[in-house]
């Protein structure tokens, strides 16, 4: 199952995207037991893709929440689809797509 | 006019928008090392913007709560009625204080909410970059139990 989760509703040609995403985004100053420090492991970009276009991008940094949350809004209709990608600084990926309601 | 064609006029001019800025598939934001593992706001926003000369403006809406009981999940959410291409966030005595830039191309509302990671009681800003110049609205946020692990 992919790690994201997506809500996009459509209202008055605006899309309401509401996104959240499993990781743990270890911010690299959490220390374990013996006093060594847990190495950061977070997000760095977040791409949004409706339609061959990108309607919204962001870069985190290691202080944005474990699970991320995103929520935004763009110019489109119901029935577009929208794709959502990931990318963290150990270069791992992810995506999800989903159908405008 | 009636509704049906208001609906169809605004439809093409919006797909005529998404189609001139031509943007290439999956390109993810070029990730700005410097800018987000920078202790200084200044610096930061030197990185991203090229310029850390900023305005306060009333146009900018920031939403976070005044008491953040748990640091490490602070809700917070940044609007404004500006023309705008970037919009930052952050959180002034955070180790690193950056901590999220959104890219808004043209059709996209200028809005972004998430939540994020406070180690400490602070202000919070928001800056947006419209026309080539950043514009900033400021909050002070409590927060009983910190955020940033250690």
């Amino acid at each position: 199952m992919s790690s994201i989760r997506i809500k996009a509703k459509e209202r008055n040609g605006s899309v309401d995207v509401k996104t959240l995403m499993k990781h743990n985004m270890e911010t690299g100053l959490r220390k374990k037991k013996d006093g060594s420090k847990i190495p950061e492991h977070w997000i760095t970009d977040v791409t949004a893709e409706s339609g061959g276009n990108v309607v919204f991008a962001a870069a985190f940094n290691t202080s944005i929440s474990k699970d991320p949350y995103l929520a935004f809004k763009f110019a489109g209709k119901k029935g577009d689809s929208l794709t959502i990608s990931w990318k963290d600084n150990k270069g791992k990926t992810d995506s999800a797509q989903t159908i405008v309601k | 006019m009636d509704r049906r064609s208001i609906l169809k006029i605004t439809g093409t001019l919006s797909a005529a928008a998404a189609a001139t800025v031509a943007f290439p598939r999956l390109v993810f934001a070029a990730y700005n090392q410097k800018a987000f593992k920078n202790p200084k706001v200044e610096d930061s926003l030197n990185e991203l913007f090229g310029g850390s000369a900023s305005t306060p403006s009333g146009d900018i809406k920031l939403k976070a709560p005044d008491i953040a009981e748990n640091g490490a999940v602070v809700p917070i959410e940044i609007s404004t009625s500006m023309k705008v291409d970037k919009i930052a966030f952050m959180v002034k005595e955070n180790p690193n204080p950056l901590a999220i830039v959104a890219d808004i191309p043209a059709g996209t509302e200028p809005m972004v909410k998430t939540r994020v990671r406070m180690g400490k009681t602070t202000q919070v800003t928001a800056v947006v970059s419209s026309d080539g110049k950043l514009y900033t609205a400021s909050k002070e946020v409590k927060v009983t139990i910190g955020g940033c692990g250690g």
